[in-house]
């Protein structure tokens, strides 16, 4: 099981705000009435957007009434999910998949560069407060290994030095393009496809 | 090798595009009407016929899976369920099913809906996901719009909500109940079994949970025929499958293959082969992390399909093939993948619960070499008491990769990990704790 950490400095008070309120009631709609508790999970993640990238207790305790549910019921889903983040992280959150398949490609050389450009430690933030990487379980793109998630964007076929330069890039304040970094079209077999030749010339 | 036309994941490397238009011209959404005209039994007859079995790791036979939904909708509405919280390492064939032919597993949706009775389809998309979802729900809304699906869908007076839901990092939501008790809202811990889905699942009405690629492949299948699909493959194991290709190859991929091909014809052909030569290959995981290694000397000659894979006392899963060569050191890859469990355990039952953690930390000084001798076989003692202890088949996942290591390479881990604990050598310590350790 992971360990959560819950901050402790907390606001008092979390509203959602106009466009998040009916965003909300959108995600609600989409259950049968009565089962709005299972729009729990969606509600948790457009609080964690507003509250820059980081779930309050105090969001916890407005979706509960929200969704008329019991506020421990809301405690037990932000905690037992791993991607809800329940202290700050940074403004760029940096996740490093870790896991054999990755690992074996070199997965770890990624995780040096994070602790010799962001911080030391997993979870802190860099000193200019904007950044944070962490170390997560398979994310799903192990053909593109190595690969790190930036917020939504996978960054794909890793190297120390790619990996360098995206963070570089993303201190600096710039946003670096997303996908594959060695050149190659997705998940294809880069210069060795044998398959839907005709198409790749169409 | 499977010819280009048989291929069914035409875009599966967006060599065209993912829209709608450019889906139509590869084929979808041609005749869904006159397929949903035919009727219930005869759709699900069609699937049988094929024998396609599940794609998600279980490989249970779809149209069977299908055939246990109730055949009159009761007081209880119906639900579909689709599976895209792909989690399991070496796999990552759903994520280009949703980037780049989301037509297809929207258009499979409403003929399994059709099939089984049901107006209401969640799919269940994995958080990290983000990007993906929002393609799918692009091309959800495209179908909305020229009224494929919704009220009517497709004219087949049928009518078809499609919905989707966001998974938030939970391994254990792949498995189907707990992927329902996600959606109702709870903490995704399994449910037990029996009730099944097909009669008791979302909010307690009959629900039919299938994977992306089984969804996914429906539409060509009921086009091109039941027999045209099984005419591919091998008896039982039929019909073309996604293989993920990750590991020390020189160029991972995805490709779409037929059943029974060899491994070594996969490894070797379409992913350039074993970094160092194929002499160099040490191992191969064949079907995502949870299913048991396979040593070099059986790859040589087996092949990729459900049966032949547990003849070999492994399994197909997911297809997610990990290749790992000498370069890499067996035990710490495992070790890699217990940790892996122990961190998705969801902490529900005892045995997985604790055990992966257990099994982790023994790894981990195995590959050190500072465990003694006698915790060799008490590690596979351990993952005994794990496998069939659980309430789901999370508890088998977690142990199996580690009775395979211990099954093919046990030499390697007695070898590194030989020494006698201190107290048989240094026998006459009269003030020695374990002195009851030496009656042996």
């Amino acid at each position: 099981m992971s360990i959560k950490k819950i901050s402790k400095e907390q606001p008092d008070k979390f509203e959602f705000d106009k466009k998040n309120n009916e965003v909300a009631k959108k995600i609600i709609q989409n259950y049968p009435v009565g089962k709005q508790q299972s729009a729990v999970m969606g509600l948790l993640y457009l609080a964690q957007k507003q509250n820059d990238n980081w779930i309050p207790l105090s969001a916890m305790k407005y979706i509960a009434k929200f969704l008329d549910m019991p506020y421990i019921k809301v405690y037990e889903v932000a905690t037992f999910y791993s991607m809800y983040n329940l202290s700050p992280v940074g403004k760029y959150f940096i996740q490093i998949c870790t896991t054999t398949p990755c690992m074996i490609r070199g997965a770890y050389k990624l995780v040096d560069v994070c602790k010799r450009k962001i911080s030391n430690k997993e979870n802190n933030l860099s000193d200019d407060r904007k950044c944070s990487w962490v170390e997560v379980e398979c994310l799903g793109a192990c053909i593109n290994a190595p690969m790190m998630q930036i917020n939504d964007d996978y960054f794909e076929d890793l190297d120390e030095n790619k990996c360098e330069k995206i963070i570089d890039q993303i201190l600096s304040g710039k946003k670096p393009e997303p996908g594959s970094y060695k050149g190659r079209k997705n998940s294809e077999p880069e210069n060795n496809r044998k398959t839907l030749i005709n198409l790749k010339n169409a | 090798m499977l010819e280009d036309k048989d291929r069914i994941f035409q875009n599966l490397y967006n060599d065209g595009n993912a829209d709608l238009k450019s889906a139509m011209s590869r084929g979808d959404w041609l005749n869904t009407k006159e397929l949903c005209q035919k009727g219930k039994e005869w759709l699900i007859n069609e699937i049988k016929i094929s024998e396609l079995r599940g794609r998600g790791g279980a490989g249970f036979p779809t149209g069977l899976k299908w055939s246990f939904a109730p055949k009159e909708i009761g007081s209880r509405q119906h639900y579909l369920v689709i599976n895209a919280d792909e989690s399991e390492p070496g796999t990552c064939k759903d994520r280009d099913i949703l980037r780049f032919e989301p037509h297809k597993l929207v258009e499979g949706c409403l003929l399994a809906a059709y099939a089984v009775g049901a107006h209401k389809c969640y799919i269940y998309v994995r958080g990290e996901y983000f990007n993906e979802g929002n393609k799918l729900q692009y091309a959800i809304n495209e179908a909305y719009e020229k009224g494929l699906i919704g009220k009517n869908a497709s004219g087949t007076n049928w009518d078809l909500d499609i919905y989707i839901h966001y998974g938030a990092g939970a391994y254990i939501c792949g498995e189907e109940t707990a992927l329902l008790e996600s959606i109702e809202g709870k903490k995704g811990q399994p449910r037990l079994k029996p009730p099944f889905p097909a009669l008791i699942g979302l909010y307690g009405c009959p629900t039919i949970v299938n994977n992306v690629e089984t969804i996914a492949v429906v539409p060509t299948i009921l086009r091109r025929g039941g027999k045209w699909f099984a005419s591919l493959g091998k008896k039982k194991n039929t019909g073309t499958k996604i293989f993920c290709i990750s590991g020390n190859v020189n160029n991972p991929c995805n490709v779409e293959e037929e059943m029974g091909i060899t491994l070594k014809e996969l490894i070797e052909k379409h992913a350039g082969g074993v970094i160092g030569g194929w002499d160099n290959l040490k191992a191969v995981i064949p079907g995502g992390s949870s299913m048991p290694l396979l040593p070099k000397e059986i790859c040589e000659t087996i092949t990729m399909d459900f049966d032949t894979l547990i003849e070999n006392k492994s399994g197909l899963g997911t297809a997610g093939i990990v290749v790992i060569n000498n370069d890499q050191d067996i035990i710490k890859c495992m070790a890699r993948i217990a940790r892996f469990y122990k961190h998705e355990s969801c902490g529900q039952c005892t045995p997985c619960r604790e055990g992966s953690g257990w099994m982790w930390r023994m790894l981990e000084r195995m590959a050190k070499g500072e465990a003694s001798r006698e915790e060799v076989d008490m590690l596979l003692d351990v993952t005994k008491q794990i496998e069939g202890h659980t309430i789901c088949a999370f508890g088998e996942g977690s142990a199996w990769p580690v009775q395979g290591l211990l099954r093919h390479f046990k030499k390697e881990v007695a070898k590194r990990n030989d020494f006698n604990p201190l107290v048989n050598k240094n026998r006459n310590i009269p003030y020695l704790v374990d002195q009851h350790l030496l009656e042996k």
